[in-house]
C-alpha cells in the first residue's frame, strides 16, 4: 500500500515523541548550567603545573627541561629557564621554569605535553569553562595561574594520581638509597684512606 | 638476495617484483626499468619505471591477466633535493697479511629531483601492493611525467595534488589545475626549500624562527 | 527500479561540453562554500540545463593547512593528534592508520589487547559514523532534523564511552605506535556491552523510521548510480564502493590487526544507487556489531604497548612504508618515508574521502540538481580530510 511505509515511520516519531514523557531513555538532553554531565576521571581539558607542599612557586615541581616546549603540536608552551638552581622535591639542584606561559587559545588538548614529561609535573585539568573577550592576554595563562596543588590533582584524577604519587615515591627511595650508598661508600674510602692501618671498620662498630 | 621477501613485501604471492620486472621487460623491450630496495622492516621495495613506457607499463600492470592490479590506491609525490648521501662499503683491507673488511663512508652527491610514487593493488585478485615510481630530471625545468589518469582514473585529483602541491607536470593529464591552493598562487608548497609567506599573526607564544619574526612585527610586544 | 536512467558519461570526451547553439540557456550556478548542504567548505560549480546537471566541477581547499608539511616539521608522536582532525568524525580509526603505517615502518608489535581495543574503538567508530551519515543523507532529502536527532541520540552514547577511555569525545588521541595510551578504566567494557546490546533495536527502529519510506525511495532509487566497473578504475572504496558491488574491505583483503579472527560479512549493493548506499551502511552497522559482540567476549588481560615502542626520541630506520585501514570512509592510508631522523622526511595522507569524489560528477550527470544534493550527502565526504 503506498504510504504504508510513512505510516510506520510517523508510528516510531510518535513512539520516540511519547516515550519521551516515561523514559528517561528517550529524553536525553541535558539543561547545561543547571544540569552537569559528571566528569569522567580520564577527561582532559587543558594542562596545568602541579606543586607539592603549601609553596605554589617554591614547591613546583617543573624543572624547566623543555621537552614538552619541543613536543608540543601547536607549539603553545612557552618557558624560560631559570638562572640558578633550586632544590627539587628529590633533594637534588635543579632549574626551574623562570616564565611558564600556555597559550590557551592554541593549546588542542592532546595530552602530549603530559605524556612526554619525565617529571610528573604536567597534568591535565578539568576546568572546561574558560571562555573571554579577549583573545589574547585572556587566554594566555601564566606561572601563578597555571600552578595547582597535587591535592588537586588528586581530586581530579585520583587514579592517575596515586600512580603518580607511586611512581614519585618509588624515584625519591631510589635517589635517596644512592645517596646513602654514595655517602656509605665515600665514608669506605676516606676511612680506607686516612688510616690503612687501623682495625677494619666492622670491629670498630662491634665495640 | 634476490629473492628475500617478507611477508609485506608485494603480497601477490604469485610473482616477486624481479619476475614482474622480468615479464615487463620481456613484453615490453627497451624499457628500463630498475628496483629501488627499502631496508625498512615494512619490505615494500618498488619499481623506478622510465618515462617513455610509463603509460604502456600501467596498461600492462592493470590488463594481465596473472596481475590485474587494477586499482591505484594512492598516488604521491615526493620532492629530493640536492643532498650529500653518506653510504657505508664495505673493502677490504690487508693488513699484516690478513684481510678484513673495513667500513667505509663515501660521500656521493645526489643530483636533487622529484617523484611521482604509485601503490597499486588488486581488487579482482585482492593482492598487493606494487609500487611504481617516476622520477623527473631534475627539480626546474625538467618536471614533466607521463600522466598515468588514462590508466587509473584514481589518479586524476591525486595528480592534480601533485601538481599543486609538488610542481610535477603530468603530460596527457586530462585537467591539470590547481587543487588544494587557489589559482592565482605561485609557489609549490610541499617542496622542501619553499619559504612561507612572511605574513606573521601575532601569538603570544612565539617560538625560534617565529619568534625571530615576531621581533621584527611586534617590537614592543616581544620581549627579549 | 533503479538504472533506469543513462549510466553515466565514463570519459572526458563523453562529457557534455558547453554549447553555444543556442537551444538552451545554460545556467552556472556556484553551490558553496558555505551551504548547508554542502557538508562544510565545499563548492560546486554546477552547470544546469534548467534542472538537469550538464557538468559538475568539485572545487575545494578552502580548509587546506597542508597537514603533510605540518607533520613534516615535527616528531613523529606530534603528528598523532594532527590525525584526529583530519576526518574528525572517526580520529580513532585515523590514529589507528597512521599507528599502523609507523608500525609497519618501524617493525613494531602490537600486543593482543591492545589490538583488541582498536578492533573495538573502529568499530564503535564505524557505527557512529554510519549513524550520523544516515542522518545527514536524510537532513539533505529534507527530513529536518528528526532522524539526525535521534542518530545523535545513540552517537553520543558513543562519544560518551569514548570520553570515559580516551579523555576526548571527538579528539581522541588515543594510539600509540606499539599499542594504546590507557588501559580501560574499570567498567568500560561493561558499558560497551551494553550499549552493543541495545544498538540492534535503535537500528531496527530507525529502519521502521526510514527504510520503507516511500519519498524515500523516490528520492534515492536510482540517482546517483555508480557503475562497479567506474567504481574500481577511480579508485572509490568504503561503502559507496561496496554498493556499486566491489568486494573489496581491508578488514577481509589484508586482514589488518586482528580482523581475521572474527566471522563477519561484506555487504555489497546491485545497483550502485544512493539507496543503496544507505542501505550498505545500515547492513555494515549490523555486521560491525557483531565484530563487537566477538571482540568484547574475548578480549584478553595483558599489556597494552609494546616495551620496545619509545614515547621520546623515536628514530625508525631509513625506509618507507604504506599502512591503510577500512575506514568508515573507506581505504584510508598513511604513506611514510623516514630517513632517519626524528621527523618524518614525508608524510602523506591517502584521504577516502577526497579519492571518492573523482567521480562525484559522473554520477550527477544527467540527474536533477536536487539529486546532486542526496548524491553528495550519499558519498559521506568530511572537508576536513578532503582539504588537509
Amino acid at each position: 500500500m503506498l504510504g504504508e511505509g510513512i505510516i510506520k515511520g510517523m508510528g516510531e516519531t510518535a513512539r520516540n515523541f511519547l516515550g519521551s514523557y516515561v523514559s528517561k531513555k528517550r529524553l536525553t538532553t541535558l539543561q547545561y548550567p543547571e544540569e552537569r554531565a559528571p566528569q569522567f576521571p580520564n577527561a582532559r581539558q587543558f594542562p596545568f603545573l602541579v606543586y607539592d607542599g603549601e609553596d605554589p612557586e617554591q614547591g613546583l615541581r617543573c624543572v624547566s627541561c623543555q621537552i614538552c616546549e619541543k613536543e608540543c603540536p601547536p607549539k603553545c608552551i612557552y618557558i624560560v629557564k631559570s638562572k640558578d638552581k633550586r632544590v627539587d622535591y628529590k633533594g637534588q639542584m635543579q632549574f626551574y621554569p623562570a616564565t611558564f606561559n600556555i597559550d590557551i587559545s592554541v593549546c588542542m588538548s592532546c595530552q602530549i605535553c603530559v605524556e612526554v614529561c619525565p617529571f610528573e609535573s604536567i597534568k591535565m585539568d578539568t576546568e572546561f569553562e574558560l571562555s573571554s573577550t579577549d583573545r589574547f592576554a585572556g587566554l594566555l595563562v601564566r606561572k601563578p595561574q597555571l600552578a595547582k596543588s597535587n591535592d588537586h590533582y588528586r581530586k581530579i584524577h585520583p587514579h592517575d594520581a596515586a600512580e603518580s604519587d607511586a611512581a614519585l615515591a618509588a624515584e625519591v627511595a631510589k635517589v635517596q638509597a644512592k645517596a646513602k650508598a654514595d655517602a656509605e661508600a665515600k665514608a669506605k674510602a676516606a676511612a680506607a684512606k686516612v688510616a690503612p692501618a687501623a682495625p677494619p671498620p666492622e670491629a670498630t662498630l662491634a665495640k | 638476495m634476490a629473492t628475500a621477501r617478507t611477508s609485506q613485501d608485494c603480497l601477490t604471492n604469485v610473482e616477486t617484483l624481479e619476475q614482474i620486472k622480468d615479464r615487463i621487460t620481456h613484453v615490453l623491450p627497451g624499457a628500463r626499468l630498475e628496483i629501488v630496495p627499502n631496508e625498512s622492516p615494512s619490505g615494500q621495495r618498488s619499481l623506478l619505471v622510465d618515462h617513455e613506457h610509463a603509460g604502456a607499463i600501467a596498461t600492462f600492470l592493470r590488463d594481465d591477466a596473472e596481475l590485474r592490479l587494477d586499482y591505484c590506491s594512492n598516488a604521491t609525490g615526493v620532492d629530493w633535493p640536492e643532498a650529500v648521501v653518506k653510504t657505508k662499503i664495505k673493502k677490504p683491507v690487508v693488513t699484516d697479511g690478513v684481510e678484513k673488511e673495513v667500513e667505509e663512508t663515501v660521500d656521493a652527491l645526489r643530483s636533487g629531483y622529484l617523484e611521482a610514487v604509485y601503490h597499486l593493488y588488486s581488487v579482482a585478485k585482492k593482492h598487493g601492493p606494487v609500487i611504481l615510481r617516476l622520477r623527473t630530471g631534475n627539480r626546474t625545468d625538467k618536471v614533466t611525467l607521463p600522466s598515468l589518469t588514462p590508466v587509473w582514473r584514481s589518479c586524476e585529483y591525486q595528480e592534480r595534488e601533485i601538481f599543486d602541491l609538488f610542481g610535477i607536470k603530468f603530460a596527457g593529464h586530462p585537467d591539470l589545475r590547481r587543487i588544494l591552493m587557489w589559482d592565482g598562487f605561485v609557489d609549490h608548497p610541499m617542496r622542501k626549500d619553499y619559504v612561507e609567506p612572511d605574513d606573521f599573526e601575532y601569538e603570544p607564544t612565539p617560538h625560534d624562527a617565529v619568534l625571530e619574526r615576531a621581533k621584527t612585527h611586534y617590537p614592543s610586544e616581544v620581549k627579549t | 527500479m533503479s538504472a533506469t536512467l543513462e549510466t553515466p558519461a565514463k570519459n572526458y570526451e563523453l562529457r557534455p561540453k558547453l554549447s553555444d547553439d543556442g537551444e538552451t540557456e545554460l545556467l552556472e550556478v556556484s553551490m558553496g562554500p558555505h551551504h548547508p548542504s554542502t557538508h562544510g567548505v565545499f563548492r560546486m560549480d554546477v552547470v544546469l540545463d534548467g534542472e538537469r546537471v550538464v557538468r559538475l566541477k568539485p572545487v575545494f581547499g578552502y580548509l587546506h593547512r597542508n597537514h603533510e608539511k605540518i607533520a613534516e616539521g615535527t616528531s613523529y608522536l606530534s603528528s598523532m593528534p594532527y590525525t584526529d582532525r583530519l576526518d574528525y568524525f572517526c580520529s580513532l580509526t585515523n590514529n589507528w592508520a597512521y599507528a599502523l603505517a609507523v608500525e609497519k615502518l618501524a617493525g613494531l608489535q602490537v600486543p593482543e589487547r591492545a589490538e583488541y581495543i582498536r578492533v573495538i574503538t573502529a568499530e564503535l567508530t564505524r557505527l557512529q559514523n554510519h549513524t550520523c551519515l544516515i542522518g545527514f543523507l536524510m537532513q539533505d532529502m529534507g527530513a529536518l532534523g528528526t532522524p539526525l536527532m535521534y542518530a545523535f541520540r545513540e552517537r553520543e552514547k558513543i562519544l560518551d564511552l569514548f570520553e570515559a577511555l580516551t579523555g576526548a569525545r571527538m579528539m581522541c588521541n588515543y594510539m600509540r605506535f606499539g599499542g594504546c595510551r590507557v588501559d580501560l578504566p574499570p567498567g568500560w567494557l561493561a558499558a560497551a556491552q551494553r550499549i552493543v546490546d541495545e544498538y540492534p533495536r535503535f537500528l531496527d527502529e530507525f529502519e521502521t523510521l526510514l527504510s520503507g519510506n516511500e519519498i524515500i525511495i523516490a528520492r534515492s532509487q536510482g540517482i546517483g548510480v555508480l557503475p562497479r566497473e567506474l567504481a574500481v578504475n577511480a579508485g572509490i572504496t568504503g561503502p559507496v564502493a561496496r554498493a556499486a558491488g566491489v568486494d573489496y574491505d581491508l578488514r577481509k583483503v589484508d586482514k589488518y590487526g586482528i580482523y581475521d579472527r572474527f566471522s563477519f560479512r561484506v555487504p555489497l549493493g546491485d545497483h550502485g544507487d544512493t539507496y543503496d548506499r544507505y542501505m550498505i551502511r545500515i547492513l555494515e552497522m549490523r555486521e560491525s556489531l557483531k565484530i563487537l559482540q566477538q571482540a568484547l567476549k574475548d578480549i584478553p588481560a595483558g599489556p597494552i604497548i609494546d616495551p620496545k615502542a619509545k614515547l621520546r626520541g623515536f628514530r625508525p630506520k631509513a625506509g618507507e612504508a604504506y599502512g591503510r585501514i577500512e575506514a568508515p570512509k573507506g581505504e584510508l592510508g598513511f604513506y611514510l618515508i623516514s630517513d632517519g631522523g626524528p621527523n618524518p622526511f614525508r608524510y602523506r595522507v591517502r584521504p577516502p574521502s577526497f579519492i571518492n569524489l573523482t567521480v562525484l560528477e559522473d554520477m550527477c550527470l544527467g540527474n536533477t540538481i536536487a539529486d546532486a544534493v542526496i548524491t553528495l550527502g550519499s558519498v559521506d565526504i568530511v572537508l576536513g580530510e578532503v582539504d588537509r
